[in-house]
């Protein structure tokens, strides 16, 4: 599957997410300008991480505007697979593409640490490659983390099951000890209501190779290739 | 050419939204207990901006700064905002 990763000033895990699909998974991998406003037939559009606009105004909210985003915007709307990362998920919600904000994390501190997430959903592409209830652990690295919504809107996420992942403790046990940033009811990543859209804080991409010590984040990122037919690289495939 | 009536000064505050953590504002505030001042009742930390424009009439103009406050200056979902007329 051809996958564009989009390039932003301050973008800095751009090279991370190009690795893991290009080399881990084997898929064919091109870099997108933010001023450009073509997806060049990319099927999976991935906004990554860093610090888009040195986090100006609003993490995320710059970016939201640039170029490529209306290229992005109605890729999402026709059913293509769109994938933020950290910076790319707060980028999400600037544009709409995915419901709430994020505020700043509840201690006001940048927060460089791994955490678990609870897998709530499998049956969406992303999440082939785990079952529900699994246990993941995943290294984040933000200051503005905290989702928000109103609680109307919560509800609805909620009974649409769009909530994708939970900060949990090892055990997957939702405890306010490990919901670090203070998201509303521990919300680590969500999806939008077609379920083609995926945005999450935690970074798949910094632990998807054995040698780095953690591959939990190899099965989204496999998970968003192999579900439009692409085909995962032997070498992913070898370790399951 | 832009006559000086066409020019308009607007200060736009942003703040949380009354109902959402404002977890700045809270540390503020304790920083300010301990530092002695006591009575202070709250704290909510926000933003401004100054926004000088050209416009037909005011009420373009002020079309114009309310637009920008919903699309760019202000996140609806956690944000209010004011908007202030001053002279330069």
């Amino acid at each position: 599957m051809k996958c564009g990763i989009i390039v932003f000033p301050g973008s800095n895990c751009d090279h991370d997410v190009y690795h893991v699909l290009s080399h881990v998974l084997g898929q064919e991998t091109t870099f997108l300008w933010h001023q450009e406003t073509s997806l060049e037939g990319c099927e999976l559009v991935v906004l990554p991480g860093g610090f888009s606009y040195g986090d100006y105004l609003r993490a995320g909210s710059m970016a939201a505007h640039s170029p490529i985003m209306a290229a992005v915007r109605r890729h999402a709307e026709v059913g293509g697979r769109v994938l933020g990362i950290c910076n790319g998920f707060q980028m999400l919600l600037e544009t709409g593409l995915l419901p709430g904000a994020m505020r700043r994390n509840r201690d006001l501190r940048f927060l460089s640490v791994d955490v678990h997430l609870r897998v709530e959903r499998d049956d969406l592409p992303w999440c082939s490659g785990y079952r529900r209830g699994d246990v993941l652990r995943m290294p984040i690295a933000h200051a503005e983390g905290n989702y928000v919504d109103t609680e109307v809107a919560l509800d609805e996420l909620e009974r649409r099951g769009q909530v994708v992942f939970r900060y949990v403790d090892a055990a997957g046990r939702l405890e306010p000890a490990a919901n670090l940033n203070g998201s509303e009811r521990a919300i680590a990543g969500i999806c939008n209501a077609g379920g083609n859209v995926l945005g999450l804080m935690p970074h798949p991409e910094r632990c998807a190779e054995e040698m780095l010590g953690n591959r939990d984040g190899l099965g989204l990122l496999a998970g968003a290739v192999a579900a439009g037919g692409g085909r995962v690289g032997a070498l992913a495939a070898a370790g399951g | 050419m832009t006559s000086q009536d066409h020019r308009f000064v607007a200060r736009v505050l942003v703040y949380p939204r009354a109902e959402v953590l404002d977890p700045q504002g809270r540390a503020i505030e304790d920083a300010l207990g301990r530092i002695g001042f006591d009575g202070v009742r709250r704290i909510r930390a926000g933003k401004s901006f100054e926004v000088a424009l050209e416009a037909e009439d005011e009420r373009q103009a002020t079309e114009a700064v309310d637009r920008m406050c919903r699309q760019l200056l202000a996140n609806p979902i956690v944000e209010d905002y004011t908007v202030e007329w001053v002279s330069e």
